[in-house]
């Protein structure tokens, strides 16, 4: 067997030594990190997937130590491959960091922003992107685009008016089942995810479009407006199944199993089983298996860098500072009633104080009846 | 309407798959798409969407992917004449507008509509290579050039007239 | 009178069959070509003659055919490029329509010298009529000898496809009408891996304008050396440029890259002048996605150099004060066209054809459409001028493929040059939808008609 090449590549003045062959992208989550890129459209596991987003966007600044001329476009770091020498800039990259901004503002532009009533807000990855990247106010001023919603089966809801046209659900279906039966339709901005005709989509592993999707245009039925990903507790789980690995993470509240999804890795996608195979689950396991006796708990599950419910990942991160006004200052000079983040929140929400019972949005009151019921 | 292929129809149809290496019969998705929306009344029905997949051996949602991108595929009846006015800019500079209005106001239909008849369909398109020309149109396989409002009247009376002689 | 090289014939009766095209002279290159030259050879003859593609980029064409990978046992394919798309372009349609059998001869030639069996031409589904007269032309040329099996006696097989596209102008982009013609979305792919390694089927695909490849014709008939030594610089041979808009005379011509901007739209050889007497106001000098320029600019650099009629002299100035000659669509505007209205109706084309694939096409072009058609009808602020310049911005180079550049230039090319006009729909909501901004200090100085 001839030996592997291996490439130096530097990512925002940061050197590793990579496989040639590997992405820019790649590279840096080696790095990890601010230096990753932001991936909306790329999945490792999705061949084909990626290059349209246009999130990943980085400026090379040295195309190789043979070539050392700068490419003369951003690229899309999830699609190029790295050369021996090469210099990459993404986040001091000024360059990049303003297509970024543009790409988000893009993204957003035809977003409902319905986050409130969207099961995916807490783990949705324009939520954190625009956060990390966007700005506050949009400059609009017209008419948002929808969709008709469409049904896809007992499953899986479809909330195309969120989609951001990633791809990765058709490359899934494309991937992982015999019969592909959702596609893209129409094209430019009225471009969509649908069956054309009602169709259900009934492959058994057609669930982990789910899991895939970056925002919340498909989503667990079963979960539907059940409750709050923050409210729940991950907890990495498996079962003897005949279909899958059946390696899971279980949503818990208390001993209740509100949701099953596939284990996440720090870039938000599906995990690898102990044989070095895509962890997709089937529907079985999905949708299902919610009794947590049928399932042996292995522990909580580290809650991923994708998700606002990560405490603290916003603060102190590079390019951002925290702040030192006050909370007052800021808002014009009212003082807040109760300052709470959702970490106490969901402490405070103790598994058996059931928030439904609670009346009205809680309030200061509410917080302290129940520390001192505590 | 048939969605089947008639023998002549499926002859040009097996014609158009041998053009293409063997195994790569979907490259032939859109002469056949054609072929069939000119055999099957103007436009693709879903059961003719499905007719083309099961021939080419592909998924129907490949064919629906296909036929909702190209703008030449009609997925809802048309009219006999399908009026397709281009209004891109040189068209525009041209005076596309007023051949629009024109034509709006003779037919009394708005973009995209049908004549109660059946007869005609305005559809407002894009640049279709014939700036030299502008203002123009294309019916069916035909383009309209240098249009006037006189000659606007002329078309639709040759149309009708075709139409009766059928 | 310049030199013709591809339209020569054009007006001899009857050259669009067989019989008088082969007796005025045609398929002498493919006879040339096969029998006394090698594949690299005519490779080299086309580097030689400094050819470049005639579709838009102005690509090297020998160049581009020398990246054609050749791996053992992979069929190689060419694929000509007959969407013609691009608002202002029309010349392949004539090319086509009245000389099929010099695309034809082009492509036997070009087909040699990349080892494509199986060549196809990609043309857009609007010109149905043209895809009919195409496959006369190559029955007649196959009943003739010139495609099949054993092309004289040389052991050279070809066959000519024709497909039909069906309505996208995106399929003009190499890799987006390489997904057309596989039976798919016209998504663009995204590059590397480029279309000499991997393009239709994966095979090694070179794709060429129809002019490209017609142009081939004359490049072997007198050689590489020859073919350069007519025109200027870069810009050798001869360019087929269709002019529209508020001209005398509308139509394809022929240049062989020497004349000024001013001849060509002046002299009654060309575009005759401009309609009714009017104005020169504005020019889109290469299809609509290049920059418009105002009338000073156009008919002279910002240098006060007189402007050329070829690659390097529209360029001149970069985008800041020049343009490019693009595919040759040549887009003339008389003194009563609004910017605005103009610059409005590209922005929706551009929001129509967009594939849809990538964020900043598919959300940009439509939003600038919106804004554009907001100021057009008086009820723009003056804010949105800059915010259009913004977006275009944003767009510009982070798209997957041109079309985001293509949508973006225009709108920046109108505000740079323009801005006034915008400003003026702005302050004159009611005025602008009644009158015409009007010339101003755009007009060409030195024509104005009597």
């Amino acid at each position: 067997m001839s030996e592997q090449t291996f490439f130096k590549v530097t990512v925002d003045g940061i050197t590793i030594e990579v496989p040639a062959g590997t992405t820019i992208l790649q590279a840096a989550r080696q790095i990890g990190g601010e230096v990753a890129p932001p991936a909306m459209c790329y999945y490792s596991k999705l061949e084909g997937s990626g290059g349209k987003c246009r999130t990943c966007l980085v400026e090379v600044a040295k195309g190789s130590e043979k070539d050392p001329r700068p490419m003369p476009k951003l690229v899309a770091s999830c699609r190029t491959t790295v050369m021996d020498g090469m210099e990459v800039k993404n986040i001091t990259s000024d360059k990049v960091l303003e297509a970024r901004a543009g790409v988000v503002e893009f993204l957003l532009l035809n977003h409902p922003l319905d986050c409130p009533i969207c099961d995916q807000a807490g783990e949705c990855h324009l939520q954190d992107l625009s956060f990390d990247h966007g700005k506050s106010g949009t400059r609009y001023e017209f008419q948002r685009r929808t969709f008709k919603k469409h049904d896809l089966g007992q499953h899986i809801q479809l909330h195309m008016t969120r989609c951001i046209l990633c791809y990765r659900c058709v490359f899934t279906a494309d991937q992982l089942t015999n019969k592909r039966v959702h596609g893209i339709l129409d094209r430019g901005d009225h471009a969509e995810i649908a069956t054309h005709i009602e169709k259900s989509l009934d492959n058994e592993f057609i669930g982990n479009v789910i899991d895939v999707c970056p925002v919340g245009a498909l989503t667990d039925k079963t979960f539907r407006f059940k409750n709050r990903v923050w409210y729940l507790k991950p907890m990495d789980a498996h079962r003897d199944c005949p279909t899958c690995s059946g390696r899971v993470t279980l949503w818990n509240r208390g001993d209740e199993v509100y949701r099953v999804t596939a284990r996440k890795d720090e870039w938000g996608e599906i995990e690898d089983t102990p044989d070095g195979k895509p962890g997709w689950i089937c529907n079985t396991c999905r949708f299902d298996k919610k009794n947590a006796s049928e399932w042996v708990i292995e522990g909580p599950r580290a809650i991923s860098r994708a998700s606002v419910i990560s405490q603290g990942h916003y603060a102190g991160n590079v390019g951002m500072t925290i702040p030192t006004e006050t909370f007052k200052a800021v808002n014009g000079g009212r003082a807040p009633h109760l300052l709470m983040d959702i970490h106490d929140e969901s402490e405070v929400n103790q598994p058996d104080i059931h928030l439904g019972q609670i009346q009205g949005p809680s309030n200061g009151t509410t917080f302290n009846n129940k520390k001192d019921n505590a | 309407m048939a969605t089947t292929f008639n023998d002549i129809q499926m002859t040009e149809f097996k014609r158009l798959v041998a053009r293409y290496p063997e195994g790569k019969q979907k490259s032939a998705l859109l002469p056949a798409l054609h072929l069939a929306q000119d055999s099957f009344g103007g436009w693709l029905s879903t059961e003719t969407m499905d007719y083309i997949a099961s021939l080419l051996t592909i998924e129907p949602i490949e064919v629906y992917e296909v036929a909702t991108f190209y703008s030449m595929y009609n997925l809802k009846p048309v009219g006999k004449f399908v009026f397709e006015v281009c209004q891109t800019g040189p068209c525009m500079v041209s005076g596309s507008d007023n051949i629009i209005d024109y034509i709006k106001k003779t037919l009394d239909i708005k973009p995209g509509e049908t004549t109660k008849d059946g007869m005609f369909t305005l559809k407002l398109v894009e640049c279709l290579g014939a700036c030299g020309y502008a203002p123009m149109m294309q019916v069916g396989k035909i383009y309209k050039e240098h249009l006037t409002k006189e000659k606007v009247d002329g078309i639709i009376a040759e149309y009708k007239a075709q139409a009766a002689n059928n | 009178m310049g030199v013709k090289l591809l339209l020569d014939k054009a007006n001899v009766p009857g050259i669009r069959t067989y019989e008088v095209y082969r007796r005025e002279g045609g398929y002498r290159s493919v006879e040339k070509a096969l029998k006394e030259m090698t594949t690299d050879a005519i490779v080299e003859e086309v580097k030689k003659s400094g050819l470049r593609g005639r579709g838009g980029a102005g690509f090297p064409t020998g160049m581009k055919w020398s990246f054609i990978a050749k791996p053992e046992g992979v069929p190689r394919h060419l694929v000509c490029n007959a969407d013609e798309s691009e608002p202002g372009t029309f010349k392949d349609r004539y090319l086509m329509e009245f000389l099929p059998h010099l695309l034809i001869e082009g492509l036997i030639v070009s087909s040699f010298a990349l080892g494509s069996n199986d060549t196809y031409i990609y043309i857009r589904g609007e010109y149905a009529w043209i895809t009919d007269i195409l496959e006369q032309a190559i029955d007649e040329a196959k009943a003739n000898g010139w495609l099949g099996k054993n092309i004289l006696g040389t052991g050279f097989d070809c066959n000519i496809h024709v497909q039909r596209g069906a309505g996208a102008y995106i399929c003009g982009e190499e890799t987006a009408l390489i997904e057309s013609l596989e039976g798919n979305r016209g998504n663009p792919r995204i590059k590397p891996p480029f279309p000499a390694i991997q393009g239709v089927w994966m095979r090694p695909t070179v794709v060429n304008n129809v002019e490209t490849l017609a142009a081939v014709v004359p490049i072997i008939n007198m050689g590489g050396e020859e073919y350069a030594k007519i025109g200027v610089g870069k810009s050798t041979g001869t360019k087929l440029i269709s002019a529209c808009g508020n001209i005398n005379k509308p139509g394809v011509y022929e240049i062989d890259m020497t004349i000024t901007v001013e001849e060509f739209i002046y002299s009654d050889e060309y575009c005759g002048g401009i309609k009714d007497g009017k104005k020169l106001k504005a020019c889109i000098p290469g299809g609509s996605s290049v920059p418009i320029l105002p009338a000073n600019l156009l008919l002279t650099t910002a240098k006060g150099e007189p402007r050329y009629m070829n690659y390097e002299s529209l360029s001149d100035g970069g985008f800041a004060t020049g343009s490019m000659l693009g595919s040759g669509g040549f887009i003339v505007l008389d003194e009563d066209q609004c910017i605005v209205k103009n610059t409005y109706t590209l922005a929706r084309f551009y929001r129509h054809e967009s594939c849809g694939q990538c964020s900043p096409c598919r959300e940009g072009t439509g939003w600038m459409e919106k804004i554009l058609q907001k100021i057009e009808t008086g009820k723009g602020e003056m804010s949105d001028i800059d915010l259009l310049w913004d977006i275009q911005r944003k767009i510009e180079g982070n798209t997957i493929c041109p079309l985001g550049d293509a949508a973006a230039w225009p709108v920046a090319a109108a505000i740079r040059h323009f801005r006034d006009e915008f400003e003026w729909h702005v302050n004159n909501p009611e005025l602008s939808q009644t009158s015409n901004f009007g010339l101003q200090h755009y007009a060409d100085p030195i024509h104005v008609p009597a």
